[in-house]
């Protein structure tokens, strides 16, 4: 295969008539038949681009919607984002199915398949590298939502006493914020026990920030946002790992999803740990 | 892909199938994955693209928490960029205030986690 790379004149978008390539993952090898059965962005075909012993699987993403003015305007709207996210997901995840494979994040173009040949080659040991750490292990996420339990209950029981209608309702107001809080610190406790074990029993981990609220339609508080690296034969383990943690920690309600390519664990460096739960717990 | 609860109060059937949730897909494709300089969004910083595209997601977040009630609106139709108070409860996190009237992004982006 081979590549005519002619950067655009003057750092500019390019022309219109350029091409425009939008990268979605890099892997060791890729089925024809893989490429054939999936679509890329704009539903247009997937094309393998082979350089330096990798292969690179684009989709073309002309510059009228892909540029730079053109995805800073497209990624403001939410129904665009959506269909792109699920698309390039859609393609990342048949070819994980398939072997190892490093995500690329979301919106990463080139003007051609050459400037992602250059990227192969100029970034091959460390993508090698990346897809060694990756072979054979797939990823897995554990949210965790803090569940309004006993120590609300107890706060209830606590105000029986006979007294004026007023004094009872502050009271029990006074108790359920008091509860609140005291159930997310339980929840955030929990939490921080709960990615710990899986921690200790998994390849890598990381713990995301939690998902907001409004986001997610979540009932209470997420405090556990992780994704875990999982060898293939150790996942069974795994779940059963989750399970038995589920049952040890009611105070947390515990989703396991997956298996997701390891968009998690592409970078070889940890994210920044974010983990401040910013609202309250219900 | 399996979606599954593992709740020992939960009345869902633990493996039930459930499509997988846009918010989870965000988190990966948005906040992790390999970054590499393609040369058209080499301009359109890490962190910009993280913002922006929730600056979509938090104005249309009623859309998609409550589509049978907004859903004639339309995603990004209820309000532009930032115009939508949050429900109760959501608030907004502490940080630097933003000089072009973006919201803080709260949740799954922030921008020091972005930041490499």
């Amino acid at each position: 295969m081979s590549w005519t790379a002619e950067p655009a004149p003057g750092g500019a978008e390019p022309a219109g008539d350029a091409a425009g390539c939008w990268l979605h993952g890099v892997t060791r090898e890729v089925d024809p038949a893989t490429l054939a059965a999936g679509s890329g962005m704009d539903g247009g075909p997937l094309r393998a681009v082979s350089a330096a012993g990798l292969v690179a699987v684009v989709s073309a993403a002309p510059p009228a919607e892909y540029g730079e003015e053109a995805l800073r305007r497209n990624l403001e709207d939410l129904a665009w984002l959506e269909r792109a996210a699920r698309t390039h997901h859609g393609v990342v995840a048949a070819l994980s199915r398939a072997g190892a494979v490093v995500p690329t994040r979301l919106a990463t173009v080139y003007r051609d398949e050459g400037g992602v040949a250059r990227l192969l080659a100029e970034r091959r040991a460390e993508l090698a590298a990346t897809l060694d750490r990756l072979t054979g292990r797939a990823e897995w996420g554990v949210k965790g939502y803090a569940v309004p339990g006993a120590a609300v209950r107890a706060a209830a029981a606590d105000g029986a006493a006979p007294e004026g209608a007023g004094v009872a309702y502050l009271r029990r107001r006074r108790a359920a914020l008091t509860a609140r809080d005291e159930g997310q610190r339980i929840a955030t406790e929990a939490a921080a026990t709960v990615h710990e074990a899986l921690a200790g029993y998994v390849v890598d981990a990381r713990r995301h920030a939690p998902q907001d609220r409004r986001l997610s339609g979540a009932a209470t508080a997420m405090v556990l946002n992780g994704a875990y690296l999982v060898d293939v034969p150790a996942l069974d383990g795994f779940t059963g790992l989750v399970a038995a943690l589920a049952g040890r920690h009611p105070e947390v309600r515990l989703e396991l999803t997956g298996p997701w390519p390891a968009y998690s664990f592409a970078q070889d460096r940890p994210a920044e740990p974010a983990l401040t739960v910013r609202e309250p717990a219900w | 892909m399996v979606t599954t609860a593992l709740a020992p109060s939960s009345a869902d059937d633990p493996l039930a199938y459930r499509p997988v949730a846009l918010v989870d897909v965000l988190d990966r494709v948005l906040a992790s994955g390999v970054v590499v300089s393609g040369d058209i969004t080499i301009a359109i910083a890490e962190v910009d693209l993280v913002r922006i595209s929730l600056r979509a997601l938090v104005a249309s977040a009623g859309a998609l928490v409550r589509p049978e009630q907004e859903g004639a609106a339309g995603p990004g139709g209820p309000a532009g960029p930032g115009g939508t108070p949050g429900p109760e409860g959501a608030t907004q996190p502490e940080g630097p205030p933003q000089s072009d009237g973006t919201p803080e992004p709260v949740g799954p982006y922030p921008p020091g986690g972005a930041a490499r």
